[in-house]
């Protein structure tokens, strides 16, 4: 059956795979930030990205202009972002990074109760930025709005990249994560780095909400699965590294549209999350992961 | 002397105060998970309580509403009706959002012999038959065969089914697959998504080089029926395209906008369409009074949901008064009496064989047209 199927067909699955792919991409880029300065994995960024989406529709409905809704989500949640590290994270510094995975747990937590109660239980979307008239190419469909999100998740990615490599902060961001004592001694303000982390963190995070919201709608309880998601993404892709973050949404996403398209729906989610142990059996960090002797 | 006057005195007020107040009990989801559905049911059950209250309650005594959150967690759920048949002592249960908090509570409800009416969807929940529940919202069975016979109204025979893989669209999923060759209807492509995904354009994709192939039929809940809606848009589909119950609301439109969503047909209830019916059709009043005080207390729109409690509390409330005695087992004698009521889903009628009470009339089928509502004859 599948050899049958045309061109078109295949181009339309992989714009779908790389639509889906990009979103879990720009949730799995916000885990990067977080991850380096501190080796925690923030299970609260999904609620950032629910948080980008959720204020810019409250700002949009407002009756703000679309760029200046996205730019409040996105102080807002960088904001809330630096919050949760002073209010919850500094205060139990010391203790295992487990712990700390729990506080941001219990966070997500509070963050989607909270949203519910401030900005109410219904879902929610915003206007697509140029339109909703596909683009056609080759026969395949693409909605505008998906290059928006696939441009916006290589737009951060090589600004994270350039971040990491090329400026003094981001190998200060490095340098904490690797030897926090070492870093105090050669002069990094570890706390600020630890600030400054949360505020990126959350930033992207709300970026990618407004990006993704006119394709996926938002409501107060979407952050889990984005997370979880974009979580498998990262660790597919190696935890930490952009340019993991970026291979692995990319690649869980045309698995999915792949199987789908070709195989079965019934088996979508099984065959990506199969396909994800087997390159962790491989690669035990993920594809672009870090060598794991650095840490004896 | 005295003393003995002192305490058949104090009896005699104990016996008073005890009498005074008719407890009856919900357990609704109002946060979590199900929490749009769960927030207009307990909305309208307070409002209804108060409203009742302010008429004076049943037969000069006062209705005492005692309600719970269970969040959509059916073990929640059973452990709140365990508290209200054992300690809030109530004489009839409303709720359960989902079904499976429904199942939770039904057990409970039939141990005790105390009187329960469902506001969640699954067949399972009165069939087979439970002396003591009772529901009000019409079942996935009953929404498949009232699509199908559009459907079969306008010609449309061979049908792909794309179903979310959450509760609703599983279940929903299973029912259509059940009764569809019964309705004359071939299901040749059966797709799934997850409640989430951003995309479904392969699955359409495939059902659109299935051959034969003559409608879509989305079984679905949430934003998934908004996402397949634009998809279908986005690649030209031209095959007609229904959806469930499930998303008969404002909010669907909303999500998936108006100019693509233009078409779609789903079967709802009158609530929907309040001012399009005709001015002889008896659930007019109903529905326009319930969409009016409704929208004065809360301040929202109302919502099928919201039409379910509605009915329920409706069905409780006559029961009330009609019953010989506040007893749990008097209540459910004439709740199970209930004869042409006039709800917002339907019309009731409950028989010792049927605690549902709705036949298929109850559903209208509902064409999306310049972002409003139409009417299907």
């Amino acid at each position: 059956m599948s050899d049958l199927v045309p061109f078109s067909d295949l181009l339309q699955f992989l714009v779908s795979g790389v639509t889906v792919g990009a979103v879990y991409a720009l949730v799995a880029l916000g885990f990067t930030i977080i991850y380096n300065a501190s080796d925690v994995v923030n299970f609260a960024q999904g609620e950032f990205v629910m948080l980008g989406g959720m204020i810019s529709v409250a700002a949009v409905s407002a009756g703000l202009p679309l760029p200046l809704a996205a730019l409040i989500a996105i102080v807002i949640t960088a904001a809330i972002g630096v919050a949760l590290n002073t209010l919850a994270i500094e205060p139990a510094r010391g203790a295992p990074v487990v712990s700390l995975i729990i506080i941001t747990i219990g966070a997500s937590i509070f963050i989607r109760g909270v949203t519910q109660i401030v900005f109410g239980k219904g879902t929610h979307r915003l206007p697509p930025f140029s339109g909703d008239a596909p683009l056609h190419l080759f026969g395949a469909a693409i909605l505008p709005q998906s290059l928006w999100v696939v441009a916006g998740a290589v737009a951060i990615f090589v600004g994270l990249w350039l971040f990491f490599t090329r400026t003094l902060t981001g190998r200060a961001v490095l340098a904490t994560s690797n030897n926090r004592l070492a870093a105090q001694l050669v002069g990094i303000n570890t706390g600020f780095v630890m600030t400054l982390s949360f505020a990126l963190s959350a930033g992207i995070g709300a970026l990618a909400g407004v990006l993704i919201t006119p394709i996926t709608p938002t409501s107060f309880e979407v952050g889990i699965t984005l997370a979880l998601k974009g979580f498998a993404a990262a660790m597919l892709g190696g935890m930490g590294n952009p340019k993991g973050a970026l291979a692995g949404g990319l690649l869980l996403g045309l698995l999915e549209a792949l199987t789908a398209g070709y195989l079965s729906s019934h088996y979508k989610d099984a065959v990506a999350f199969f396909v994800i142990l087997v390159v962790l059996f491989a690669f035990p960090r993920g594809l672009y992961g870090s060598n794991p002797t650095e840490r004896v | 002397m005295k003393r003995i006057a002192a305490g058949v005195l104090a009896l005699g007020l104990m016996a008073t105060t005890a009498s005074a107040d008719i407890k009856i009990g919900a357990i609704v989801a109002e946060t979590g998970p199900a929490s749009a559905l769960g927030d207009p049911e307990a909305k309208t059950i307070r409002m209804m309580v108060d409203a009742l209250n302010a008429k004076g309650g049943i037969k000069g005594e006062k209705v005492r509403l005692v309600l719970y959150d269970d969040g959509a967690d059916p073990s929640k759920a059973k452990t709140f009706a365990t508290r209200l048949v054992e300690d809030d002592e109530v004489v009839a249960m409303v709720g359960g959002t989902t079904s499976g908090s429904s199942m939770a509570i039904l057990a409970v409800a039939e141990e005790a012999k105390v009187p329960f009416i469902s506001l969640a969807g699954a067949i399972e929940i009165i069939d087979p038959v439970k002396p003591y529940v009772f529901k009000t919202p019409h079942t996935d069975r009953m929404a498949c065969l009232k699509i199908f016979a559009d459907m079969k109204a306008r010609g449309l025979t061979k049908v792909g089914l794309i179903s979310g893989t959450d509760g609703f669209g599983a279940s929903m999923r299973v029912q259509c697959l059940a009764v569809a060759k019964a309705s004359g209807i071939e299901i040749v492509a059966d797709e799934t998504y997850g409640p989430k995904d951003a995309d479904m354009t392969p699955q359409l994709i495939n059902m659109r080089n299935t051959p034969g192939i003559q409608a879509i039929l989305n079984s679905g809940f949430g934003q998934g029926p908004a996402t397949i809606t634009r998809n279908h848009q986005q690649i030209g589909l031209t095959l007609p395209l229904y959806q469930s119950h499930g998303v008969a609301s404002n909010a669907f439109i909303e999500l998936a906008g108006a100019k693509t969503a233009e078409g779609v047909r789903l079967p709802g209830t009158a609530l929907l369409v309040g001012e399009l019916l005709s001015p002889d059709d008896p659930q007019k009043p109903v529905v326009l009074a319930y969409k009016a005080s409704f929208e004065a207390a809360a301040g929202a729109p109302v919502s099928t949901f919201g039409g379910y409690a509605h009915d329920a509390m409706r069905i409780l409330i006559d029961a009330m008064g009609r019953a010989s005695s506040s007893k749990p087992a008097a209540l459910r004698d004439a709740i199970e009496a209930t004869s042409g009521l006039v709800g917002t889903t339907g019309t009731y009628s409950y028989s010792p064989t049927d605690h549902l009470g709705l036949d298929l009339s109850a559903f209208r089928i509902l064409e999306i047209r310049d972002g409003g509502w139409k009417l299907v004859n």
